[in-house]
């Protein structure tokens, strides 16, 4: 069997859902390799192996954490030459993203971005699916030249758990000067909210302009479904929430079981980031707002009516 | 100082956007425009122009129409304009345009930032950014929010998933921004009228020595298998609350297995 990349997406060694998603993939389409660059593997192990990486490269440089992007990317580049890989798969991060279109560049590789599925074709190597024009089209593509490299999107499938041998292998990465020309002078961790990640939550419950810039509604339904909070960014544009939680075009894409979109009504780069969502529930005061042409259930009326009476709805039928 | 600017025309994305039979973008049945995130990039540049004595030079490349795209960043107050126009273009993928994006920036020469948008609104892959870094061999500061110029380098704010980073690199470079970067200016009537007489280069893959089997479709190193309208969502159920909205939606969720 042919071996299929995994980029390893995790904060010093907490594995992020992508890529037990990436792993899933890969075991559909040989055998997966994970790619665990920076320090942390202790804690990322288990994980890795649970979710089906025979072998994992290690690669530890301080080189490659204290620069952005190009690093990675030659590092990458040398184990796509080495290993001969059937294809890479990359997690949709900004950072992943530019690792993936300099590797494919350097090895004369074809790319495709933001996968939604990623199966196998009639010749074995990968075909993918994307969903693109705001979810408008879908598409299906595979790359003609090279190693294909595929960026894949979050939830693009229910990871399962299947052990893999999980053999370890420390790469020398051989880093160019050239490579350490942008350097991170600076990282302030963002402080976390104690919800779900935006783009890994089963639920995402989102508020925009009609929230006239009061989130507590929003925020409470979404801690009684466990939900992620999102904003459109004309609620991010006026201060009310922070641009990290942005969904759509210039922000993060989601595809969640549920997607609740409160006072946002619905315009097309809003919808790039969420209409692959499964279920979407709007909350509107205007019956005419665009949002509801996508609806699987609508209430036109007041947020600040409708919100806190499903909370709390919901809070006693959970008991 | 000299800045180019690269920027693309594409379909608006609030018209019916759609494919070609070969699987390309109509770029010619729908209305085309400056992709607003391109904007930003402009309006960057000309930010960094006006602070630092530099000039604006605006590099696209597409067809005919595309030109559209560089004289509107004309209008906004860029100096010159390079259009790149050939027919072996038609199907260019990110990795061809990218290899004709360096051969332009070379051939301008000279440069101190190449600032492009985070992506553009069509493809919206945002990975030409970085491959054109790759290609002229200098830094890339990507997804900047925030810039600071000054003599010899750049100084971005970045946005990261887990945290925001500071990132520093000296010119030439090439420099991405997203659109929380400023606030694009409207051209103004003398904007408009000036861009008239500014100029305009057109060159072609001959001029930039640039073998056509090396770009458009049948170069691209993937291809499209196929290309399917989404069906629309089947309508679901609207109610208009009369009191018990709230409810309804709790009672919908838990049809639905989310409680
Ligand atoms: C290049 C580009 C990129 C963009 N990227 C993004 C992006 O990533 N994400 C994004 O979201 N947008 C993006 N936009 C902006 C987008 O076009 C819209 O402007 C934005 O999504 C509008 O946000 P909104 O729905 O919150 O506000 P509005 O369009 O103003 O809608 C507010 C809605 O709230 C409803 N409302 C008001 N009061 C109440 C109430 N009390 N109860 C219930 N409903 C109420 C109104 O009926 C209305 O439908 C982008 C635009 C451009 C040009």
């Amino acid at each position: 069997m042919s071996e299929i990349l995994v980029l390893v997406d995790h904060a010093d060694g907490a594995v992020r859902k992508t890529t037990t998603e990436l792993l899933t993939i890969a075991r559909s389409l040989g055998e997966p390799s994970a790619v665990f660059v920076g320090a942390g593997i202790d804690a990322a192990r288990e994980t890795l192996v649970a979710y089906g990486a025979d072998t994992i490269y290690l690669l530890d440089s301080a080189d490659l954490t204290d620069y952005l992007v190009v690093p990675q990317a030659e590092a990458l580049a040398q184990l796509v030459d080495r290993a001969a890989p059937a294809a890479v798969l990359v997690p949709s991060t900004p950072e992943a993203r530019e690792v993936a279109a300099r590797v494919a560049v350097k090895t004369g590789s074809g790319l495709i971005t933001d996968a939604v599925d990623v199966r196998a074709g009639a010749d074995g190597g990968p075909v993918t699916t994307q969903s693109v024009f705001a979810g408008g089209y879908t598409v299906e593509a595979s790359v003609t030249r090279g190693t294909p490299i595929i960026v894949v999107k979050p939830n693009s499938v229910t990871p399962e758990q299947s052990p893999g041998a999980g053999v370890e292998e420390t790469v020398e990465v051989a880093v160019s000067e050239a490579a350490r020309s942008a350097r991170v002078v600076k990282r302030e961790p963002r402080t976390k909210s104690g919800r779900p990640e935006l783009t890994e939550a089963a639920i995402v419950v989102s508020g925009g302009r009609g929230t006239g810039g009061d989130f507590s509604d929003v925020e409470a339904l979404a801690d009684a479904l466990g939900a992620a909070v999102g904003a459109s960014r004309a609620a991010v544009d006026s201060g009310w929430y922070p641009h990290s939680y942005q969904v759509g075009q210039t922000g993060k894409t989601v595809s969640p079981q549920l997607y609740v979109a409160s006072g946002i009504s619905g315009a097309i780069q809003h919808r790039a980031g969420m209409q692959t969502a499964k279920t979407i529930v709007a909350v509107n005061k205007d019956a005419e707002a665009p949002i509801f042409e996508l609806v699987d259930f609508g209430v036109v009326g007041d947020l600040k009516q409708v919100l806190p009476q499903a909370t709390e709805e919901i809070i006693k039928r959970k008991g | 100082m000299k800045i180019v600017v690269c920027v693309k025309h594409v379909p608006d994305a609030t018209a019916q956007r759609r494919f070609d039979a070969d699987h390309t973008v109509d770029r010619a049945g729908v209305d085309g425009l400056l992709s607003e995130l391109d904007e930003y990039a402009v309006e960057e540049a000309l930010q960094i122009a006006a602070a630092h004595d530099g000039e604006v030079v605006v590099l696209t490349v597409g067809p005919d129409q595309a030109a559209d795209a560089a004289r509107k960043s004309l209008q906004m107050g860029a100096d010159s304009a390079v259009h790149v126009v050939d027919e072996q273009l038609h199907g260019s993928d990110a990795i061809a345009t990218s290899l004709v994006l360096a051969e332009a920036v070379r051939k301008i020469g000279d440069y101190d930032i190449v600032v492009c948008g985070m992506a553009s609104t069509d493809g919206a892959m945002g990975v030409v950014p970085a491959m054109l870094a790759e290609r002229l061999g200098v830094p890339q500061v990507t997804f900047a929010a925030e810039v600071s110029v000054d003599s010899g380098s750049v100084t971005a704010r970045r946005d990261a998933d887990l945290a925001t980073e500071t990132i520093e690199a000296s010119m030439p470079l090439v420099l991405s921004v997203t659109d929380q970067i400023n606030e694009p200016r409207y051209p103004s009537f003398k904007g408009i009228m000036g861009a008239k007489k500014k100029p305009v280069q057109t060159w072609s893959l001959a001029d930039l020595g640039v073998d056509a089997d090396q770009v458009g479709l049948a170069a691209a190193w993937s291809v499209v298998h196929s290309v399917a309208a989404r069906p629309p969502r089947s309508q679901g159920v609207v109610v208009t609350d009369d009191g018990a909205g709230g409810r309804q939606l709790a009672d919908y969720l838990a049809e639905q297995k989310f409680i």
